[in-house]
């Protein structure tokens, strides 16, 4: 596992995705729809943030529960790291889901549930890293906040992806309405948009790995001193 | 067994001290009723409000919000009262799942009680527009519950942190929002009269909820308590 983060293939390959992605996702033509036009490119771009949040808020969680059952603090960084790339991504992802709302719905913010729901669990990733600052010494926080991230990540998940499904959200998806991989994309999209998704992934977990080797450096420097 | 058996023995503690000394109760009770009271007067400034459309909507919210900072306020103190000797005395004697389990229950049957009170008093003052009175009844009883299970792990978190009320309100409000929804929603319908067997998949949610925090804690509580 840990050699994996210094091979350079995958980082290559996420960068060509990417790159591809944002050519093709501007260029190829997309069905023609009411109302949402254009706009439907968004989904290139927006969903791929939240399955890269996702996916890094889930490999903070693994770390922290590996950090609970041995105690090595290199786990605990990896689970921090982690989550504020993942914060990150999360900021992206609500803001260009914003921006398409603002031209589908009207509104930048409407009060629609999923964006509610998105706030609410915004604000669980605030308390944890709140909760960090708020302890001293480095173990008893590593543990604490490590018990926290298991907590929340089950509550980000009922707020993201089960509340608003129950609700009359205007989200593609929720609240009755089909998502688009049902009936609004073709095949075009399609080979868009998976690979955006695989490429976004692995661009956070890139981030994450580098933000964690940065940390592992200051930590050596540190107890060198 | 044997974890039933202590857990049996700390809630008889937990009950027996707040029995003594009647504080947690007298001042969460007191909580509410000056809050319902404040309440009551700042609304009746404005004439005519309780015949307006909005009335059931306000009252049913607001109670919800009394109920949600008086659990709150009496949960924090679970783990905070503590002193650190006794609850390393505690950690030497019982297991840490039958603490958190005692812990868990003991402010369940305290906040279903004060909640049960807080609705009598809170009927007493505002006029009564509950349709379905069963179901509300119902549906502060689960409340009361859920609330309970949820902030006693927070507070557990909070206590072991440090600085007691603050990180306790910024750590449990993103986790209670969902839950206060669902019940806001269940307590409304419940209040409209609306059909009975529409707010069953709510209350399924709910139980579930519960169902998950309880095992989420008794999980993760053993790595919580040692220092």
């Amino acid at each position: 596992m840990m050699k994996f983060i210094y091979q350079s293939w995958w980082k290559i390959g996420a960068v060509v995705l990417i790159i591809y992605t944002i050519i093709a996702g501007f260029l190829i033509p997309v069905p023609a729809l009411p109302i949402l036009h254009e706009t439907i490119r968004n989904v290139y771009f927006h969903v791929p943030m939240w399955m890269a949040m996702f996916v890094v808020f889930g490999i903070s969680v693994v770390y922290s529960i590996k950090y609970l059952s041995t105690g090595k603090e290199e786990y605990d960084l990896v689970a921090i790291e982690s989550v504020n790339t993942g914060v990150f991504f999360y900021v992206l992802g609500l803001l260009s889901g914003m921006l398409w709302a603002r031209f589908t719905w009207g509104e930048f913010w409407s009060n629609d549930p999923k964006q509610n729901s998105a706030a609410i669990a915004f604000l669980l990733y605030c308390a944890y890293l709140v909760l960090r600052n708020s302890i001293d010494e480095e173990q008893k926080r590593a543990r604490i906040s490590a018990i926290y991230n298991i907590f929340a990540f089950p509550v980000m998940v009922v707020l993201l992806f089960i509340l608003p499904r129950m609700t009359d959200s205007l989200h593609p998806g929720n609240g009755g309405n089909p998502a688009f991989g049902k009936y609004d994309m073709d095949n075009m999209m399609r080979a868009v948009f998976y690979p955006a998704c695989i490429g976004w992934i692995f661009i956070a977990i890139w981030i994450a790995t580098l933000r964690y080797r940065i940390r592992l450096i200051e930590n050596k420097n540190l107890t060198s001193i | 067994m044997e974890l039933l058996r202590q857990t049996g023995y700390l809630l008889r503690k937990e009950i027996l001290l707040e029995w003594r000394s009647k504080y947690a109760f007298n001042g969460v009770l007191l909580y509410i009723v000056s809050t319902v009271f404040v309440c009551y007067i700042s609304f009746n400034l404005t004439p005519g409000f309780t015949q307006s459309n909005g009335y059931p909507v306000v009252w049913n919210v607001l109670f919800w919000i009394i109920i949600l900072f008086a659990s709150v306020n009496a949960i924090a103190k679970s783990f905070l009262q503590e002193s650190r000797s006794r609850l390393l005395y505690y950690y030497t004697i019982a297991s840490p799942q039958a603490i958190i389990l005692s812990k868990t229950v003991y402010n369940a049957m305290l906040m279903t009680l004060l909640s049960l009170l807080a609705l009598v008093v809170y009927a007493l003052f505002f006029n009564n527009t509950v349709g379905d009175a069963l179901y509300y009844f119902l549906s502060v009883l689960v409340g009361s519950i859920t609330f309970s299970t949820t902030f006693t792990m927070v507070s557990a978190i909070a206590a072991k942190a440090g600085n007691g009320g603050t990180l306790m309100a910024v750590l449990s409000f993103p986790v209670i929002i969902p839950v206060i929804l669902l019940l806001i929603k269940v307590s409304k319908s419940a209040m409209d009269g609306v059909e009975r067997s529409l707010s069953y998949g709510n209350f399924g949610i709910l139980a579930a909820i519960n169902v998950m925090v309880v095992a989420v804690a008794l999980l993760l509580f053993p790595y919580l308590w040692r220092d």
